[in-house]
């Protein structure tokens, strides 16, 4: 089912009278297609579990409208909504065991879609097989794992054949092991069941891997919308390319003068006909290659070396504020003199993003 | 090792001295009295050895009044204030305007002194030949005969009693289940709205069972509490139970211990503190095989 949020707005009362109200949700619009599974990205308190909780209905949105395909749902109390919700501590009961937990949702059905035992055993059943924990049909709560736990809440919002499955933080509970592999156990029951799914994650590298669309927000802000690859490859500002990739983007401060990308005082790229202005060049780990001309030089901190990747840690004065130090994954590393006091890199021109320094918009630069 | 468990039974020494001077001497001491027939207060000495004592108390028809009354007590009261307090802190938990005030009101009871309370309780029922009491005044506004509460009918003075003592009980069970609302997840509340569970459902499904370890422990310390009732009946009845009928077992063992005389029969009391004992003790045991089934811990 397609979900439509048009204009959608919360604002909390402030605790302190006279202070403005505290706004959670800032005129967000934008389409959900059915089918899909979206990735509602953003920093702690950004207002993303405020818009999930408007989605399911549990909260009332000040303005705006929700529409689940043709519906409007604005006004629909949560429970006639038809939305299965997984929460951060999974909200198993305790007392009931796993087969109750999962045919609590059914129990609660009335006069025709009334079910009967019978009937209720095979859908909680059915349920417990599409995230396998039918065999654990017998225990309580407690005595599952974490990943066990978060299979039963999945299946609990499932059984009841919800429209919508909204996830908050599906995955904060879990080890790091287990993590990874819940989210391609997630991909795989929301390609089973074709269910629109909406899940909220702090996570970026989470949401970029197993989401059809992400939705990056901050302050209640909607930021960009869109497939994984591309936001992550043109995000529209500054914060959505600091918010996505592992590490951190590179921020430096710069500046576009006749034609030429600067990088406090080194040209490090032809930059077009871009005009003359002041920018924050900013450039992905992956960018940076250790070459002795390289137009780059920065002061070398150490080199470290982790498994796979080897990156190089390094200063260089025009960094931003927001970046201590700046560090370059690159295989050509490992021909570095540990004990050399600079680096001179070579920038990959696809890898660089140029910010405006007024707004932190995206500039179209033709780099090279 | 040996030097380890030396040290812990020093540390529980002062304990074990205490409480088995002050605790267990006397209930064994109290347990072998029971069987003394014939003792005598000033020689210290007994006739013989036998069930005299308890055939003795439970044919005493003031004793029989008293188990009666303290029956009636429990199986009014017990539930009556665990229902009422749990209706209060539902309503308590959810509100948000006032909730303060009410929750100090609700808890003033307990800060109060119970016989103090008593009078005024006493004066609020009673029915003297001047006045008959306000309780009795607003009950004519419905057209009910006054009647006195305190000197008259059997079931008028148990009423009074039975709603002195829920109201005597009623703000630690409102404080200890207020709380005990709080410390249920609201996230619970959240899975069961989403999935259209009704009120009563969750209330039946989520919230009681959430909160019944507590519900456990103020009914099994309610029941035992008003087994063991004596004081709330002397601040309502005076001192003269047995013959205002309104004497409870503890008050019965209190008389027969002091008689006016002074001697009393400390045989005949350990007698009916023992029958006691074993009471709490079935019903303590018939709560615990109930709870076995409903609390979740």
């Amino acid at each position: 089912m397609k979900i439509t949020l048009e204009h959608l707005t919360k604002r909390f009362p402030n605790r302190s009278k006279n202070a403005p109200d505290v706004i959670a949700v800032n005129d967000f619009t934008f389409e959900i297609p059915d089918g899909k599974l979206v990735g509602l990205l953003g920093p702690s308190g950004c207002g993303k579990s405020t818009v999930l909780n408007l989605i399911s209905g549990l909260l009332r949105a000040t303005e705006g409208r929700i529409y689940f395909d043709d519906d409007d749902v604005t006004n629909i109390p949560a429970e006639y909504r038809g939305v299965g919700i997984v929460f951060q501590n999974y909200a198993l009961y305790p007392h009931l065991t796993v087969e109750k937990n999962i045919m609590f949702p059914l129990e609660n059905f009335k006069g025709a879609d009334k079910l009967s035992k019978a009937e209720m055993k095979a859908r909680a059943l059915e349920a417990a097989k599409l995230v396998q924990i039918d065999q654990l049909m017998d225990r309580k709560p407690a005595e599952l794992s974490g990943g066990q736990q978060q299979r039963v809440a999945i299946a609990r919002a499932l059984v009841k054949k919800p429209r919508v499955l909204l996830m908050d933080e599906p995955l904060s509970n879990l080890d790091a092991r287990l993590r990874l592999q819940t989210r391609e156990e997630i991909r795989r029951i929301q390609r089973e069941t074709k269910i629109t799914t909406i899940f909220v994650t702090h996570d970026q590298e989470e949401a970029m891997s197993i989401s059809d669309q992400i939705v990056v927000m901050k302050d209640g802000v909607l930021q960009q919308i869109g497939k994984p690859q591309q936001v992550y490859d043109s995000p529209v500002n500054l914060f959505v390319a600091q918010f996505l990739g592992t590490p951190p983007i590179n921020v430096f401060c710069g500046s576009i003068r006749a034609g030429k990308l600067y990088v406090g005082e080194e040209a490090i790229l032809a930059a077009g006909d871009a005009a003359d202005q002041e920018v924050y060049v900013a450039i992905r780990p992956e960018g940076f290659t250790v070459d002795e001309n390289g137009p780059l030089s920065c002061s070398l901190s150490g080199v470290e070396i982790m498994g796979r990747d080897v990156s190089v840690v390094a200063g260089h004065p025009a960094l931003d504020a927001g970046c201590v130090q700046l560090r370059a994954i690159t295989p050509t590393a490992r021909k570095l003199d540990d004990e050399a006091e600079t680096v001179r890199f070579a920038i990959d021109p696809e890898k660089v993003l140029v910010f405006s320094r007024a707004d932190e918009k995206r500039i179209p630069v033709a780099l090279a | 090792m040996e030097n380890k468990s030396m040290k812990g039974w020093l540390y529980l020494l002062p304990a074990i001295l205490f409480l088995g001077l002050f605790m267990v001497y006397p209930l064994i001491d109290v347990f072998v009295y029971s069987f003394e027939e014939g003792y005598d207060f000033v020689s210290q000495t007994a006739e013989g050895v036998g069930l005299f004592n308890y055939s003795y108390v439970l044919h005493d028809p003031y004793f029989m009044q008293a188990v009666k009354n303290t029956f009636i007590l429990v199986a009014v009261t017990v539930p009556a204030s665990t229902v009422l307090a749990l209706l209060i802190s539902l309503g308590l938990s959810s509100i948000t305007r006032l909730r303060n005030l009410f929750q100090t009101v609700y808890f003033l009871p307990y800060v109060s002194n119970t016989l103090a309370v008593g009078l005024v309780f006493m004066i609020l029922f009673d029915k003297t030949d001047s006045a008959p009491g306000l309780i009795n005044v607003l009950l004519s506004i419905f057209g009910v005969e006054p009647v006195d509460f305190i000197d008259g009918p059997y079931w008028a003075k148990m009423l009074v009693l039975c709603l002195y003592t829920i109201w005597v009980v009623l703000p630690f069970k409102i404080l200890v289940l207020t709380s005990a609302l709080a410390s249920v997840d609201e996230t619970y509340y959240k899975a069961a709205r989403v999935d259209g569970t009704s009120k009563a459902r969750i209330f039946r499904k989520v919230t009681l069972p959430m909160i019944s370890p507590t519900m456990f422990y103020l009914i099994i310390t309610g029941f035992i509490g008003a087994f063991k009732a004596y004081s709330d009946a002397v601040a309502l009845f005076g001192e003269n139970l047995n013959v205002a009928e309104m004497n409870t077992i503890v008050g019965y063992v209190y008389e027969v211990l002091y008689d006016e005389a002074g001697g009393g029969y400390p045989s005949f009391a350990s007698a009916a503190a023992i029958i006691l004992f074993v009471i709490v003790l079935t019903i303590t045991c018939i709560n615990l095989m109930v709870s076995k089934k409903h609390v979740h811990y």
